[in-house]
């Protein structure tokens, strides 16, 4: 489940052209990292960089479609979503993420 | 927009997994209505033998509850037989009027026993043995009664006699055949059968033809009369004969039957509006009566009913199984054998033990065996894979714990093994939850094991084990899905034909792969991105780009990561010869980056382990060192020993020899990952005799053996041929190396390779063809020429984001 966000409070993050396509970047925060994934059609989404299953990095994991698969042990998660596509459960913290201008803004809130 | 309407006609195992696999693949693209003719939702028919013997209830062998149905917004009618289609208004009319129009049609109604047409076949008391209210029939009539006969010796027979007898019944068995499942076992395992059988107190007449039953006044059985004047008492007649493809509706709808429904390989009836699978159908003249078959037919008309239609049905190839607790017989292919092919026999009818292998053309093509079961799933394996087995044939008859060792002695134990006990070590699944998950789920495959236990998930040496105990808890319903099986779920082809394809159509990016062979999804997935983007690297050099985002992030970063997310950075150090500078370097580097874990690795190479990834490029610049490739699939290592320079016993300078091997190799990708060892001289103490190249020194040469292995399963290098001088230990290793990059699967090691294609084949291409194994060795020197060292290139720049983590800035701005 996601808390409630303050989408009024957009942060800019980077140029979408500064993440690789079907790839991420890794943003910084004390609380917790987040992944940023590009897909192919140039959406833009954000997780916590913590796989739900054993907290690998989901910012290096192959992304495909919608997914990304979890470098350690292969979950996939909906970048959407941030649930894992079953029959694994569970689910990583999902950020509002958008694209304007070329660039990718965040709402941590 | 209106959904088309997709009706199935029959709620069995056939019609509703081809549901469930159109839900996967196109959930919402028909409204789907079903019509069963029995009361209850899609049970598990294969489990009822269980249900008969007492070991299981109704409620656990219910494979699709109502809830399903409902949750899937699929409209049900129990109860209701359709009494005819028709196919110009496209309706469906079943016994109590309910119309269903439909814009396809889809036909599972299954098959009908055959009944002897004796007289006295419509008596009380004569059933068959089919579906839930036959055995319910069966467990009322053996509380009440005392004489049961069983007609048919065959699985569903001896199934049915095993159930009764455990229900208090006196039960006979009779047969027509010369003894028990003539279709399943040749005569000496049918006989060993027949006698255990016996010592639980079952009674067999064999070679009788049934006249007549006999009733009473009040229309009930109480004899079967032979055609020889016998008699025999009975109360309960199970006529278990055979099946008949059930295709009477779809005859009085016109559609073309002989023997079942005839249907396309993709499952369509000669009306394209109409698909059928399951056992009511004929495919190229086969129908079948297992459950796997079905299941491969309904994953083909999914796809066909999904609109995709690049699934085909190419027919299955069947193994059998007895479902009696206790009792383990197996057979698969033509076990009987015949006109050109061998046998291997092994007999012990005092330990109750019987195997026979049959063999043509040097390959397995059938196997039959009874009392000691453990390795069926390895023959049959051997057999759908039709490899060859010259090097097995010694010690094949022993089974597959004969042939491999560390870690697979588990694979003749499934059947004793408690639930407690571990079957996936790396995922720590014990054979309990396996068992489990495969009864509470209904899965089929390992592949659906592995999904939802994760057993042989992760290194995949359980695989064999995992495979037997669904065997073992499905019985004879139990195949192994496809004989060559699809790369990933994005496609139905297979990796060879993905190679084939990019070689003769010049494919040279994903996107024209995905394209041609119209993959399912829009950019693949993680197993089948990496495996394309080797094909496309290995098959054209220097044309194909290749793309760092279908690489596993491995050799994406060219480190490998850690539990934690750290790396762990091994610098190049060929042939484990290293100098006092380097050292010097290694340790400033571990100390000015607070390296946790300093480590000597099993190929002879230093490890850094623990190194944060935005420090990786400044650790590569500052170690001055090129990468060691530790990570890849790709050359790995060339482990050496001190040879001829320095040892009393060495003959050749294999040291010199190593590094000149992994001079060469540098930078090579690969199928899997590639390790080589130089010993200089027998005492191989470089262990090149578990290597994918080992090279031995002797006084008068080099001697090469290919497809060691020192992972999972150990596998003892073959001798490929003896050279003299070491250009031509590059020549013939290089020109071995190349072929297995062009023609191994992804993430097969070059033992996989080599038990595909035979060792001979290798032989001939690389030792006897002397301009063949030039080519080969210049095309790898061709491919390798000109690759930077990854390291020196991302310190010169590039991929500098991967490295990089944005920093956020404190105060947010408005967009």
């Amino acid at each position: 489940m996601n808390a409630p966000l303050n989408t009024e409070q957009w942060l800019r993050v980077c140029a979408v052209t500064d993440i690789p396509v079907l790839g991420s970047r890794v943003v910084e925060r004390d609380a917790g990292n987040i992944a940023v994934f590009r897909t192919a059609t140039d959406n833009v989404f954000a997780l916590l960089d913590r796989c739900p299953h054993k907290a690998g990095p989901l910012s290096q994991g192959i992304v495909h479609g919608e997914t990304v698969t979890c470098p350690l042990h292969s979950w996939n998660i909906d970048l959407s979503s941030g649930e894992a596509r079953a029959p694994d459960v569970g689910c990583a913290r999902r950020f509002p993420a958008k694209v304007e201008n070329g660039d990718v803004y965040l709402a941590l809130g | 927009m209106k959904k088309p309407k997709l009706v199935v006609v029959g709620n069995g195992m056939a019609g509703i997994r081809t549901v469930e696999e159109l839900l996967t693949l196109a959930p919402d693209l028909y409204e789907i209505t079903v019509l069963g003719a029995e009361p209850y939702p899609n049970y598990n028919r294969i489990l009822l033998s269980p249900v008969l013997a007492g070991e299981q209830e109704f409620k656990d062998i219910v494979l699709n509850p109502l809830s399903w149905y409902e949750e899937n917004g699929i409209r049900l009618h129990l109860g209701k037989s359709v009494a005819r289609i028709d196919r110009h208004r496209r309706t469906v009319v079943a016994d109590d009027g309910t119309e269903e129009p439909y814009d396809r049609l889809l036909l599972a109604t299954g098959s009908m026993p055959f009944i002897l047409p004796v007289p006295g076949k419509d008596l009380k008391g004569v059933i068959s043995y089919r579906d839930i209210y036959d055995t319910e029939t069966m467990i009322a009539t053996a509380k009440a009664k005392k004489h049961a006969v069983v007609i048919g010796g065959g699985l569903l027979g001896l199934e049915a006699a095993n159930g009764l007898k455990i229900r208090g019944m006196d039960v006979t068995v009779v047969h027509l055949g010369e003894w028990l499942l003539d279709k399943q076992l040749d005569v000496t395992a049918g006989q060993l059968l027949q006698t255990s059988l016996e010592e639980r107190g079952l009674t067999f007449l064999l070679q009788k033809q049934t006249a007549e039953l006999v009733g009473n006044d009040a229309g009930e059985v109480t004899a079967v009369r032979f055609k020889d004047g016998d008699e025999v008492a009975a109360d309960l007649v199970v006529m278990a004969v055979g099946i008949r493809p059930n295709t009477a509706l779809a005859e009085s709808a016109g559609l073309h039957c002989n023997r079942g429904i005839v249907v396309s390989d993709a499952l369509q009836t000669f009306d394209p509006r109409i698909y059928a699978v399951g056992e009511c159908v004929s495919h190229r003249g086969v129908a079948y009566g297992l459950v796997a078959p079905l299941f491969e037919q309904a994953k083909v008309c999914a796809n066909h009913l999904a609109q995709l239609g690049i699934g085909q049905y190419k027919g299955s190839l069947l193994s059998t199984k007895l479902k009696v607790t206790g009792i383990d017989l197996f057979s698969a292919g033509d076990f009987m054998g015949g006109e050109g092919t061998e046998d291997i026999v092994l007999s012990d009818p005092a330990g109750g033990v019987y195997k026979k292998l049959v063999i043509k053309d040097d390959q397995l093509v059938g196997a039959c065996l009874y009392g000691d079961t453990a390795d069926g799933a390895w023959y049959f394996k051997l057999l759908r894979e039709g490899r060859k087995i010259a090097d097995l044939r010694d010690h094949i008859m022993f089974g597959e714990s004969a042939i491999g060792d560390a870690g697979v002695q588990g694979q003749s134990r499934a059947g004793a093994m408690q639930d407690s006990d571990e079957v996936c070590g790396c995922n720590g699944v014990c054979k309990g939850s396996i068992v489990k998950a495969i009864k509470d789920k209904g899965l089929f495959t390992v592949d659906d094991v592995k999904k939802h236990t994760k057993a042989a998930s992760s290194c995949g040496s359980c695989t064999g084990l995992v495979e037997q105990i669904l065997m073992n808890t499905l019985g004879s319903s139990f195949q192994e899905t496809p004989k060559t099986k699809a790369v990933c779920g994005c496609t139905d082809h297979n990796h060879g034909e993905v190679r084939k394809a990019i070689r003769e159509h010049h494919l040279t990016s994903h996107k024209a792969v995905y394209d041609f062979l119209e993959w399912r999804t829009p950019n693949g997935c993680a197993t089948c991105r990496p495996a394309v983007n080797y094909y496309l690297i290995s098959t054209w050099p220097k044309e194909a780009v290749d793309d760092p985002q279908s690489r596993f992030v491995n050799e994406r970063v060219h480190a490998n990561i850690q539990k934690d997310g750290t790396f762990s950075v091994i610098p190049q150090m060929k042939g484990g010869v290293t100098n006092a500078s380097e050292l010097r370097r290694i340790a400033d580097v571990a100390d000015k980056y607070h390296v946790p874990m300093v480590k000597v690795t099993g190929g002879q190479r230093i490890d850094l382990l623990g190194v944060k990834k935005e420090d990786l490029v400044s650790v590569w610049k500052d170690l001055g060192m090129q990468s060691g490739h530790a990570y890849g699939k790709s050359i790995r290592t060339v482990k050496t020993c001190v040879g001829s320079e320095f040892c009393r016993f060495g003959t050749q300078n294999s040291t010199q020899m190593g590094i000149d091997l992994e001079t060469m190799l540098a930078n090579m990708w690969s199928p899997h990952k590639v390790k080589l060892a130089v010993s200089g001289c027998p005492r191989n103490c470089a262990e090149s005799g578990i290597k994918d190249v080992g090279v031995i020194a002797v006084d008068s040469g080099w001697e090469l053996y290919v497809g060691g292995n020192g992972g999972i399963k150990t596998e003892v290098a073959q001798f490929l041929c003896k050279v003299k001088t070491s250009d031509e230990v590059k020549e013939y290793s290089g020109a071995f190396l190349q072929l297995y990059r062009e023609e191994a699967y992804y993430l097969d090691r070059t033992v996989h390779y080599i038990a595909r294609v035979g060792l001979d084949y290798i032989k001939q291409r690389v030792v006897d063809d002397a301009a063949n194994r030039k080519a080969l060795y210049e095309r790898l020197l061709y491919s390798l020429e000109g690759l930077p060292d990854p390291w020196a290139a991302r310190i010169a720049g590039a991929q500098k984001n991967e490295y990089i983590p944005i920093k956020l800035v404190t105060a947010g701005e408005p967009a």
